[in-house]
């Protein structure tokens, strides 16, 4: 029981980080329409900005505090994928506004590629560490419950509070500010918040940076514990069967979808892995998803698809 | 002015239901079937076949394919590279266990099992629809790609996974040349490629069409969805398989299942939208396009004179590739062959404004 609660709360931990990842990826397609596959090289361009940039940013300004290092490079890192998404915007989205979703998706693949080769030009293409002070050391709790207790990694659970606090946080910018209404506006109708006034290329820069700052944070709880390397963008497509599974038009269905995926993981893999060989993670997920989509086309929350003749 | 219909009159049937009516259409293909099969052979070196134009036939055999489902049938695919190697692994069991099968008989069964698991990973397209089916057809991507690395019995117990082919004959003559290579896989090609031109506009083909332009209407008027869409399936990864197998066979030699990963799936998709959607010529196209860029971004710098290191090379080869597909959505969102088809209307009242 013990040792089954431990594999739970692991993968709890992993689907928090999903989650994270899935987050970007519904935030942009409500907004504009636009399954973005280069949210993978997102994080990893956001991974390695942050990487680099704690430690160039010491170097230059000559002082050595790991906290304010560690912030400046957050916040340049964060302007770095302002950058970025208003490029594209500017240069790509804007040329194929009422194309079909194949073409679109077939240009966030092309963005994909480009910022994979940028992010390792600018940035260098090795692995590299994040450092922000997130404890290593694991802990041992309920331990009046099972014999020994159960052992979570402090680590997991400070990414976890993390994540936690930024989908709270973007919850409150959708619900409340003003900016946050209109994007809620413009993922409903794009022609009825077009006729009242909201302007649609200014929304997708704003969702597109939202998303690449939802990009950084699940880039710097990755790097921190993985190291930043080119495997990151890869690593971001486990997370599309937690869209697809929570519906890509859902942000509780991404949450959710998150953390079932990464329990299911888990799990399958500790108790099934064994009887096929292991690594079974890597598609269980996906076949996961797909028994799920063949009962609920749309996902859990996914909006139902009408068919209109 | 040269290129038109005048004076073609169709008085039978036959005539009229020909695949190219225009005469202007039948020379040009037969022109460039002899160019193929006569003058290449004749005058390409063995670098150039074997790295440029081997690759590129395969590959458009695989588009082809692939153009069957997403083109004509509207169902987005992201696992034809997992076709790809259930083909090219089945052909080289078939091989292993079934010693002395012709090699075209392997490469076809080679298909026929790539069909099997196609229609497999078909059925859920009966319920899911667009962005979600994409999704799932990477299930079949990561499922394959873990099925030939773990379970050893499709590699006849080889510890990496890794397999090679024997010796290939064809009929007696040794396929060991680069020219006996090239000559059977552009024989393949040439054939499927017909077969698929014509298959298109079949009744069935006819009924991808209906189903990808609207599915519901389309079974309101007595199309079954079920039907149409697991043809397509079943099509599209026979075709895919072939090529897979052509792909192992004749141009790698020996392979293991990263040859078939999630990158040529993307590869093959670029052909089929850079290409243009719905057209068999279009799959060419975007298989030329797709081969030829990295190919001539990779001899640019030393053409200039650049001293640039072999990662930095390759990451502005991404930069530049991934920026010339947004250049090409963005001009031509319908692909080459769209701009192709344009071309040839304006040829007809060449020179003449109207």
């Amino acid at each position: 029981m013990g040792f089954f609660l431990e594999t739970l709360f692991g993968g709890l931990m992993t689907g928090m980080l999903y989650s994270l990842i899935g987050l970007g990826f519904v935030l942009i397609f409500k907004a504009s329409g636009v399954f973005n596959f280069a949210q993978g090289a997102m994080v990893l361009v956001a991974a390695l900005s942050m990487a680099r940039f704690s430690v160039w940013i010491p170097q230059w300004l000559g002082f050595d505090s790991l906290l304010l290092a560690n912030i400046l490079a957050f916040a340049v890192s964060a302007c770095v994928m302002f950058v970025m998404a208003w490029a594209i915007e500017r240069l790509v989205l804007r040329h194929l506004v009422n194309q079909e979703a194949t073409t679109l998706l077939m240009a966030t693949l092309g963005i994909a590629y480009f910022l994979e080769g940028l992010g390792q030009i600018a940035f260098g293409a090795s692995v590299y560490s994040i450092n922000v002070g997130m404890p290593k050391e694991p802990a041992f709790i309920l331990e009046n419950l099972f014999e020994g207790g159960i052992l979570i990694s402090l680590e997991d659970l400070t990414a976890a509070l993390v994540a936690a606090t930024l989908v709270a946080l973007l919850a409150i910018f959708f619900q409340v500010t003003a900016t946050g209404r209109a994007l809620r506006a413009v993922a409903d109708d794009h022609q009825a918040a077009q006729s009242v006034g909201i302007p649609l290329s200014r929304i997708w820069v704003i969702v597109w940076t939202v998303a690449g700052i939802v990009a950084l944070v699940a880039g710097v709880i990755w790097g921190s514990k993985f190291g930043v390397q080119f495997t990151l963008a890869t690593a971001t497509l486990r997370a599309l069967p937690v869209v697809i599974l929570g519906g890509l038009t859902s942000v509780p269905g991404a949450i959710l979808g998150g953390l079932l995926i990464g329990v299911g993981e888990k799990v399958s893999e500790v108790y099934l892995g064994p009887l096929v060989g292991g690594g079974i993670e890597i598609w269980f997920a996906y076949v996961l998803a797909l028994v799920f989509l063949l009962f609920r086309p749309q996902g859990l929350f996914g909006e139902k698809i009408i068919d209109r003749v | 002015m040269f290129y038109r219909e005048n004076g073609q009159f169709k008085t039978s049937y036959r005539s009229d239901q020909q695949i190219f009516p225009i005469r202007q259409d039948r020379v040009l293909v037969t022109l460039l079937l002899v160019l193929a099969f006569v003058a290449v052979p004749l005058l390409a070196s063995d670098y150039f076949l074997k790295a440029i134009l081997i690759p590129f036939l395969i590959l458009s055999l695989a588009a082809i394919g692939l153009n069957i489902l997403v083109g004509y049938c509207g169902q987005i695919s992201l696992g034809t590279g997992a076709f790809m190697a259930v083909g090219a692994y089945a052909a080289w069991n078939i091989g292993v266990r079934f010693q002395g099968t012709p090699l075209v008989i392997q490469i076809l069964l080679g298909g026929a099992f790539a069909t099997i698991v196609g229609v497999i990973f078909g059925i859920p397209s009966l319920r899911i629809r667009g962005l979600y089916l994409a999704v799932a057809t990477l299930a079949a991507q990561f499922f394959v790609d873990w099925a030939f690395l773990r379970i050893p019995f499709f590699t006849n117990y080889s510890p990496s996974g890794n397999v090679s082919v024997p010796a290939l004959t064809f009929l007696g003559i040794s396929l060991q040349g680069a020219i006996a290579k090239y000559l059977f896989v552009l024989s393949f090609v040439a054939v499927f490629a017909l077969l698929a031109k014509n298959l298109v506009r079949s009744a069935m083909g006819r009924e991808w069409m209906a189903i990808r332009d609207m599915d519901v209407a389309a079974s309101v008027i007595g199309i079954r969805p079920m039907y149409a869409k697991l043809t397509a399936f079943a099509v599209s990864s026979f075709i895919v398989g072939v090529s897979g197998a052509l792909w192992g066979f004749l141009h790698l030699g020996s392979w293991e299942p990263l040859a078939f990963d999630l990158n040529r799936s993307f590869q093959l998709l670029f052909m089929v939208i850079i290409g243009g959607l719905g057209s068999i010529l279009g799959s060419f196209f975007g298989a030329a396009f797709i081969v030829l860029v990295p190919v001539a971004l990779n001899h640019i710098p030393s053409l200039l004179g650049l001293p640039l290191g072999v990662d930095t090379a390759a990451h502005i080869e991404h930069m530049i590739f991934g920026s010339l597909i947004v250049f090409f959505l963005i001009a031509e969102p319908h692909g080459l062959a769209r701009l192709w088809a344009v071309g040839k209307e304006k040829l007809r009242i060449w020179p003449f404004p109207h």
